[in-house]
């Protein structure tokens, strides 16, 4: 069989158990037989008000993590690089905590405040990040974009750190906000964030053989024929939209948008054409996964699923590594 | 057709490129020389739109490419970089597939047979089929860089633009990704621009050459007009000599290094000569450069070791060159360092001589058998036999390449005249000979001391050459007359 069929077919199975067992396990056990018949009511309350929403936001979350990163690190040629590494994380961190910090609720808006506070935050800095790495260098060369994130992310999060330093009560608030959680969001933000990553991540797919190109460096894409000063500009736009969106609903979850694109590549390749849409599915069943055990392990309380991510993440990445690296050397 | 007028333009203010003017018509290889900041590779930049221009035009088949878009340009002109590192593995496949990029339209872009089979015929031609599905990374430098000649192959452009191409590869790995490029412009009509590092090579693969100097054109022409000692050494600084290549009408240079120390007085006088019975030898410490016609070594070298075998009248032997060489071997002496010839006169009659000039000391040595002396003139089918005179001029002096012709032809002259002194008649005409039918001569310079530019009969050299060849032909002729019984 082709190798991308059986990529595409193996990650839709991962992502289908993982959905399954997002929403089946916990302190109550939903057999698989609600999906279809509403006789239970409470199995049935429980399934489709709590677990979905949750699993779903779980996996466009981690979508949205794992294809920008898979995108960023192919644009700026960096194995390191990350949905973060632009700093518009950092600005819809700042969004969110000045929320909590100053106790805001605009009345319109209700619970949705932070949310709506963090995607403005993190709107305002991929503006100034992408001007003012064109003010630096008109043509955005990648190590402008990594040192213009750096600086920009650097003085955001110090920002953070000032106001997690003058924080009183909120403190636990704060910081499990900036761990990361999907817990009790509800519908109404898979509506809030589904347009972005919609959005996002078609920019991103519709760049998929642009970014092939651009892992030979920005000169040989000119010369193959991509007008990379237009594409970088669309790629970044498309990845801080759906970096921003899943910050503002979910908090800052790591591991997931630098990793899952490794663990892709590692497996299928890099080809771009498949590695981002392998990537969003694999991201989505990845951050499922970890926020089952997150809210299982130590039941009836809940951990933040950015503690999890990292741990499930690192070993399982460790392995991959190792397997391909033996595999390499033989 | 490519056509750059009055092309100006850099990375900063202060432009690296200045009011550059050519034109390379449809399957031409245009290589671009120049010492490193010269901005040759600035050139290529502003022309595949890498940097910009600030005044001029590129003309792509008499469009201005500015109006082209990025795609449409690429469908125009491919660019074949030099080697780099890149951070993600892609397969051969994969990465020579990059090369249809500017082909593809549409949202999804179906890939098109077309498509395949230009990466088919690309793959092919650079001969990297097996190793498609191969990691690229996994490859050599010199496979690594075929991958890329194929993907600009792939991109089917008429245009082909190269950035040192040859950069980092073994001379194996260059003549093949050179004669891969120059094979694909003559056949498919592909205009090629390439920088190059090597002017040798530039030389040999291109139809013009564009020899840049500081940001403008010292010279563009054919490589006989642009390779030339002083316009070399002027545009690079360097101390060259230029050369025909042995096979090809393309000019190459070499590098004259600077002489480190005075070389030490060296002179060669008679006491290096040995003769016995078997053979006459003259072994000196450096090398001479030498012009002879001898068995082995014969034409232009340096050696350290002459020899003069004498073989029995009978000898016959399928290869000569390869008994010979056996020979030498045998009685140690070094083959890529001695020339030898063979005669089947005894060498113990081996005339050699002494003759001094103003400028210093020149040495003959002559073996002469006249038994089957020849009229030149005259000497249409003639059953070949052994009998021969051997000859050997060496000047303890510096000679250009002319200085060794007109020296041969001065000791041929002195030759001819000793015969007839001594009247030896052509056995078959009965009129005077010029030689025999299988003369040797053999021209050797030191190389150090003085330069003597001729070697005509007009110049002390000449005259004393002259003088040398006939004075030892002649004892030598005598020596084998009665040796032989004749007198």
């Amino acid at each position: 069989m082709n190798k991308a069929a059986l990529a595409y077919i193996v990650s839709a199975a991962t992502l289908l158990v993982a959905v399954w067992l997002g929403v089946s396990i916990g302190t109550v056990k939903i057999p698989i037989s609600t999906f279809w018949d509403s006789s239970d009511t409470t199995a049935t309350n429980i399934l489709w008000k709590i677990r979905m929403p949750r699993v779903i936001l779980a996996g466009l979350v981690g979508a949205s993590l794992a294809i920008s990163g898979a995108a960023f690190q192919g644009l700026l040629k960096n194995p390191l690089a990350d949905p973060y590494t632009l700093g518009v994380s950092s600005g819809a961190s700042v969004g969110a905590v000045v929320t909590l910090f100053f106790g805001l609720s605009i009345p319109i808006l209700g619970t949705y405040t932070l949310p709506v506070f963090s995607m403005t935050g993190a709107a305002l800095t991929m503006f100034l990040v992408i001007g003012f790495a064109r003010l630096v260098d008109r043509s955005m060369k990648m190590e402008t974009i990594i040192l213009t994130g750096i600086i920009f992310g650097s003085f955001l999060g110090s920002v953070l750190s000032l106001m997690i330093a003058l924080t009183g009560e909120e403190l636990r608030q704060i910081i499990g906000w900036l761990l990361g959680s999907v817990s009790m969001r509800g519908w109404n933000y898979i509506l809030m964030v589904l347009p972005f990553v919609v959005i996002g991540s078609f920019i991103l797919w519709m760049n998929r053989r642009e970014l092939n190109a651009m892992l030979f460096g920005e000169e040989r894409a000119h010369h193959l024929g991509v007008n990379v000063k237009r594409r970088k500009f669309m790629i970044l736009i498309g990845g801080s939209i759906l970096t921003g969106s899943a910050v503002a609903v979910s908090g800052t979850i790591g591991f997931v948008g630098l990793v899952v694109p490794h663990m892709t590549r590692l497996m299928w390749g890099s080809d771009h054409r498949h590695l981002l849409t392998l990537s969003f599915m694999n991201g989505a069943s990845l951050l499922i996964i970890c926020d089952l055990v997150a809210r299982t392990i130590i039941s009836p309380s809940e951990l933040p699923v950015g503690v999890i991510t990292a741990f499930i993440g690192a070993p399982v990445f460790a392995y991959i590594f190792y397997r391909q690296r033996r595999k390499g050397a033989m | 057709m490519l056509q750059v007028d009055n092309l100006t333009g850099g990375y900063g203010k202060e432009p690296i490129v200045k009011n550059i003017s050519f034109r390379v018509n449809k399957g031409e290889i245009l290589g671009i020389l120049g010492p490193n900041g010269s901005g040759k590779s600035t050139l290529l930049k502003i022309i595949s739109g890498i940097l910009p221009k600030q005044e001029g035009t590129v003309k792509i088949d008499g469009q201005d490419a500015a109006v082209y878009s990025q795609k449409q340009f690429a469908k125009k002109v491919a660019v074949l970089p030099q080697l780099h590192a890149h951070a993600f593995s892609h397969t051969v496949k994969d990465t020579v597939a990059l090369g249809r990029y500017p082909h593809q339209t549409g949202l999804f872009s179906s890939w098109s047979d077309v498509d395949e089979r230009a990466v088919t015929e690309a793959l092919a031609y650079t001969g990297i089929t097996r190793y498609k599905d191969t990691a690229i990374e996994l490859l050599s430098g010199g496979e690594q860089q075929r991958v890329f000649v194929a993907q600009a192959l792939a991109q089917e452009a008429p245009i082909l633009l190269l950035d040192e191409p040859t950069n980092h590869l073994d001379i194996a790995h260059q003549q093949q990704l050179l004669d891969t490029i120059r094979n694909h412009a003559v056949e498919k009509g592909v205009t090629v621009i390439s920088v190059f590092h090597d002017v040798n090579l530039a030389s040999l693969y291109c139809d013009r050459l564009l020899l840049m100097e500081q940001g403008e054109i010292a010279i563009i022409g054919e490589p006989q007009d642009v390779i030339r000692e002083t316009m070399i050494g002027k545009v690079y600084n360097a101390r060259v000599k230029t050369q025909p290549h042995p096979e090809l009408p393309k000019p190459q240079m070499t590098l004259l290094p600077e002489k480190s120390e005075e070389s030490e007085p060296f002179i060669v006088n008679k006491e290096h000569f040995t003769v016995s019975a078997e053979r006459v030898s003259l072994q000196v410490n450096q090398p001479l450069k030498t012009v002879s016609s001898a068995v082995v070594n014969a034409g232009l070298g340096w050696y350290r070791a002459f020899v003069n075998r004498h073989v029995d009248e009978n000898y016959n032997c399928d290869d000569v060159k390869a008994e010979m060489s056996a020979y030498l071997k045998q009685h140690g002496y070094p083959l890529s360092d001695t020339v030898g010839m063979m005669t089947a006169v005894t060498t113990e009659h081996a005339e050699i001589g002494e003759y001094e000039g103003d400028f210093g000391t020149i040495l003959v040595m002559v073996t002469a058998g006249v038994g089957n002396a020849v009229d030149v003139s005259q000497a249409l089918d003639r059953e070949r036999k052994i009998g021969t005179i051997n000859t050997w001029v060496i000047v303890n002096g510096q000679l250009p390449e002319e200085a060794f012709i007109q020296a041969m032809i001065t000791a041929t002259e002195a030759k001819t005249k000793a015969l007839q002194t001594e009247n030896i008649k052509d056995p078959l005409t009965g009129t005077i000979a010029t030689g025999t039918s299988t003369d040797s001569l053999l021209v050797a310079a030191t190389q150090v001391g003085e330069h003597l530019p001729y070697a005509g009969p007009i110049t002390p050299l000449g005259k004393l050459i002259g003088h040398g060849v006939y004075d030892c032909t002649v004892r030598a002729i005598r020596a084998y007359k009665i040796a032989k019984g004749w007198t």
